[in-house]
């Protein structure tokens, strides 16, 4: 194999395996604040044992991907050398600014929100909740900034050899590496036309991942009748916000969708499988693409691509014929990965709403009915299905991305680093699959461990010092004053 | 602010963020560095909390460090990165082994578990302290560019002796550090006995701190030049030997905080002495000078560079000020609970 699929094996495997575990961070940040907030509300033991185990969760994923990130930050500049002396102008001030705002933020936040719980008041602990979700929406914030120039750059020029090349100029194969992007309007390149349909996608997906981890605990818990009042209290906090943002997720989903038509037609036509541009053209729920007759054989919706893209039948949608084919991205993998997140989405939409019926009826929480019991099964699976999806959705928008590493502008093939060779890549592909398998294996027998142990019981609240202890009772106390 | 300024000052700032990793994860690497010398599992977890809250706060300026590097002096960040890969690979794949061991270690009881944890954690961070001497030995000492500034050197010239005289010399510097930073965190017989540790922990970092010196002569003799034209260099390293005999005193005299000041006043006298050497330079070529990556080739735009100094303006008294906080708020001696690692 040579150094150029080696490095893109080894930049997906490593950002693959990093992505299972921020999205949780930035989903369960969420539901320690509202948590915290209930129970500075109440004043109830239960949301502070609630509180303290999901917190327990929270800081084992947290600590797998503060140090499975670091290796991304530092492969841009080892295996794509290349490409950062091309985009360093515009891309690291973004990596720069996520250091200053997102990454302090969370980490020195952390300590508190891990370690603070006797060091501090409620409020400061609930402040530190705060920040360090905060930070963890920061993050998504500049990296997904920086992600989206790569995908539609906007507000910068091109500099070859130190000379300003007019706008729309693409160096070439010989140019290419004394040319860089230098940066003209920071603002531009902020808000480029995809940047803020995608962070609003991503950080909704995480907030799935976050909210369908405590539903599959806790639905674990109901169908073991252990931790049951911790359970339902759980259950309800994260049903509600999963159904929210399953909800939302099929909006910022569409809007960019719509994003990907006007910026990426390549990237949209592969994820349709559209070979010929054509009006009336159909979607397709599911099917196979056949590169050979290039065309897709499953189920199809006829007219609708067309109706969704421009609103009428009429519509004329750019299929891949528009492109040469060495601008192809790889069609067959776009088109699945694209169907399997829209088909995870759908499903998720429909168990996170059946659940908030069944709630409405007063079913959701009588575990003697088999039926109540199959649908916490369902639950206790639903995990994987955010995490699936978030993962083939990136693997659309990147592999969509493809043939090039900035969309239009630089390949792929281009940004590699002139000096490391392919048995260099080698050794450290084999050397982060041996740690990452070890890392993995160790996170998901801490995970089940965690879940075997469970929160401490409902009653007995956790040691919490004196001084919060009355302001807890004072709490208790205006509440039922007040009820 | 002039254009040139500009670079300068971004020069001083990505320095100001490496060292800040220096000061602060100097010290959890250090601890690392001593934790497989004491045996008894309620040693190693004290070892352990001493810097549980923090160091992954303290990693953070060498995360924000690279990106800053990336951002101001792109072709410096993408030069050094992808000519030093195998020794960066091997770099992160210690960071990793550092940060989950601390994370892993405690949560089960079982012997081979937390020995395990405990080696990890320990060549973990030995391994990072070295491979980052090794980095700034290279740097120190030039490496081999070509016309577009890619290292053409190989790996194995990276290995050379001077570059790894340094990355012992980091190594010593961080277990000083360390032991410093864990006397003000313990008490009683375990803090007497790291007291003992301090003075021995010195000695054996001054004496690779005066070979080094001896060797950069020999090895880097571009740096004699160097101090000919600034002879006021051999003022701060004066100082820096001055604060460095500082610590015992302070130590001495019971003064555990000062004791650690003055080994932070160490650690930034040290990095300011080699930012003062190589300015305006950032990656030395030899036997080419002529490829040398400086201040002013390797840049970003002079619009880029305002940006972020904005940026920075804006974060920077916002992180000092949350980071003194939380230091603040995790002061005094480490008191074992169920919450920790």
């Amino acid at each position: 194999m040579d150094v150029e699929i080696l490095s893109r094996i080894q930049f997906a495997f490593t950002v693959m395996f990093h992505y299972l575990y921020p999205p949780l961070s930035i989903g369960l940040g969420v539901i320690l604040v509202i948590m915290e907030a209930m129970w500075l509300k109440t004043g109830l033991p239960k949301y502070h044992n609630m509180a303290r185990y999901w917190t327990r969760v929270f800081g084992l994923t947290f600590a797998i991907g503060v140090a499975t990130g670091i290796v991304l930050e530092f492969e841009f500049g080892t295996n794509w050398a290349a490409y950062s002396r091309f985009v360093g102008d515009i891309f690291g001030s973004a990596l720069a600014a996520e250091g200053i705002f997102a990454f302090f933020l969370e980490s020195g936040f952390l300590a508190i929100l891990l370690f603070g719980w006797n060091k501090v008041g409620p409020k400061l602990h609930f402040f530190a909740t705060c920040m360090v979700c905060l930070g963890a929406h920061f993050s998504a914030v500049w990296i997904i900034i920086a992600n989206s120039w790569m995908q539609t750059p906007a507000g910068y020029h091109i500099e070859y050899k130190g000379e300003i090349m007019p706008a729309g100029f693409v160096p070439n194969a010989d140019q290419i590496l004394h040319s860089r992007a230098v940066i003209d309007d920071f603002w531009a390149m902020i808000f480029n036309p995809s940047s803020m349909d995608r962070l609003a996608h991503t950080v909704v997906g995480c907030w799935q991942a976050g909210a369908f981890l405590v539903i599959s605990i806790s639905a674990f818990y109901l169908l073991r009748g252990r931790h049951t009042e911790f359970a339902k209290s759980s259950l309800k906090i994260a049903l509600v916000f999963a159904a929210i943002a399953s909800l939302l997720q099929l909006a910022t989903g569409a809007k960019s969708a719509d994003g990907v038509t006007k910026n990426q037609p390549a990237k949209l036509a592969a994820m349709e499988g559209l070979f010929e541009t054509q009006a009336n053209a159909p979607m397709f729920i599911g099917g196979w693409v056949d590169m050979e007759k290039q065309e897709v054989v499953g189920l199809q919706i006829p007219g609708m691509l067309s109706f969704l893209v421009g609103g009428s039948t009429n519509t004329v949608v750019t299929g891949l014929d528009a492109f040469p084919k060495e601008d192809w991205p790889p069609v067959q993998a776009v088109f699945q990965f694209y169907h399997i997140m829209i088909a995870i989405g759908m499903a998720l939409i429909g168990i996170a709403w059946l659940g908030m019926l069944l709630w409405w009826r007063g079913l959701l929480f009588d575990a003697s009915n088999p039926l109540v019991r199959l649908y916490y099964w369902i639950l206790v699976f639903s995990v994987l299905g955010p995490q699936i999806a978030n993962q083939t959705g990136w693997f659309t928008a990147e592999m969509g991305r493809q043939p090039w590493i900035v969309y239009g502008l630089m390949r792929t093939s281009q940004g590699l680093s002139e000096v490391v060779t392919a048995n260099q890549v080698l050794a450290s592909l084999i050397m982060f699959t041996f740690i990452y398998s070890l890392l993995f294996a160790v996170f998901l027998y801490l995970l089940t461990r965690k879940i075997q142990r469970g929160p401490d019981d409902e009653e007995e609240s956790e040691a919490m010092p004196a001084s919060w202890v009355a302001l807890m009772e004072r709490r208790k106390g205006q509440a039922s004053a007040a009820g | 602010m002039h254009a040139m300024e500009l670079n300068t000052v971004w020069f001083i700032l990505v320095g100001v963020l490496f060292t800040g990793y220096a000061m602060l994860d100097g010290f959890d690497l250090g601890v690392g560095a001593l934790h497989l010398f004491v045996k008894k599992d309620e040693d190693r977890r004290t070892f352990l909390n001493a810097i549980g809250p923090v160091w992954d706060g303290n990693e953070v300026w060498l995360v924000t460090g690279g990106g800053a590097l990336f951002a101001a002096f792109p072709m410096v960040y993408a030069t050094v990165f992808s000519g030093f890969y195998l020794a960066f690979m091997a770099l992160l794949c210690a960071l990793i082994f550092r940060a989950v061991a601390i994370e892993f270690r405690s949560k089960e009881s079982w012997g081979w578990w937390r020995q395990m944890w405990d080696i990890g954690f320990s060549l973990g961070s030995i391994g990072s302290s070295f491979l980052i001497g090794v980095a700034m030995g290279n740097i120190l000492q030039g490496i081999e560019l070509d016309e577009r500034g890619n290292y053409i050197g190989g790996f194995m010239a990276l290995l050379n002796p001077y570059a790894i005289l340094l990355g012992f010399t980091t190594i010593t510097l961080f277990a000083m550090h360390g032991s410093i930073y864990l006397v003000m965190k313990t008490e009683g017989e375990l803090q007497a006995r790291l007291k003992r540790w301090v003075n021995r922990t010195i000695g054996i970092f001054l004496f690779f701190y005066i070979i080094l010196n001896v060797a950069t002569l020999v090895y880097a003799p571009h740096i004699l030049e160097i101090l000919r034209a600034r002879p006021w260099l051999l003022a701060v390293f004066a100082l820096n030997v001055l604060v460095v005999m500082n610590i015992p005193r302070q130590n001495h005299k019971g003064n555990e905080f000062a004791a650690f000041l003055s080994s932070c006043g160490a650690m930034i006298l040290l990095m300011t002495l080699f930012g003062m050497t190589v300015y305006p330079n950032m990656v030395l070529s030899m036997p080419n000078p002529e490829n040398s990556l400086n201040i002013y080739n390797a840049a970003s735009t002079e619009k880029t560079h305002w940006i972020m100094f904005i940026i920075a303006l804006l974060g920077v008294p916002i992180v000092l000020a949350y980071t003194a906080s939380i230091y603040y708020i995790f002061r005094g001696k480490v008191k074992l609970t169920e919450h920790s690692y």
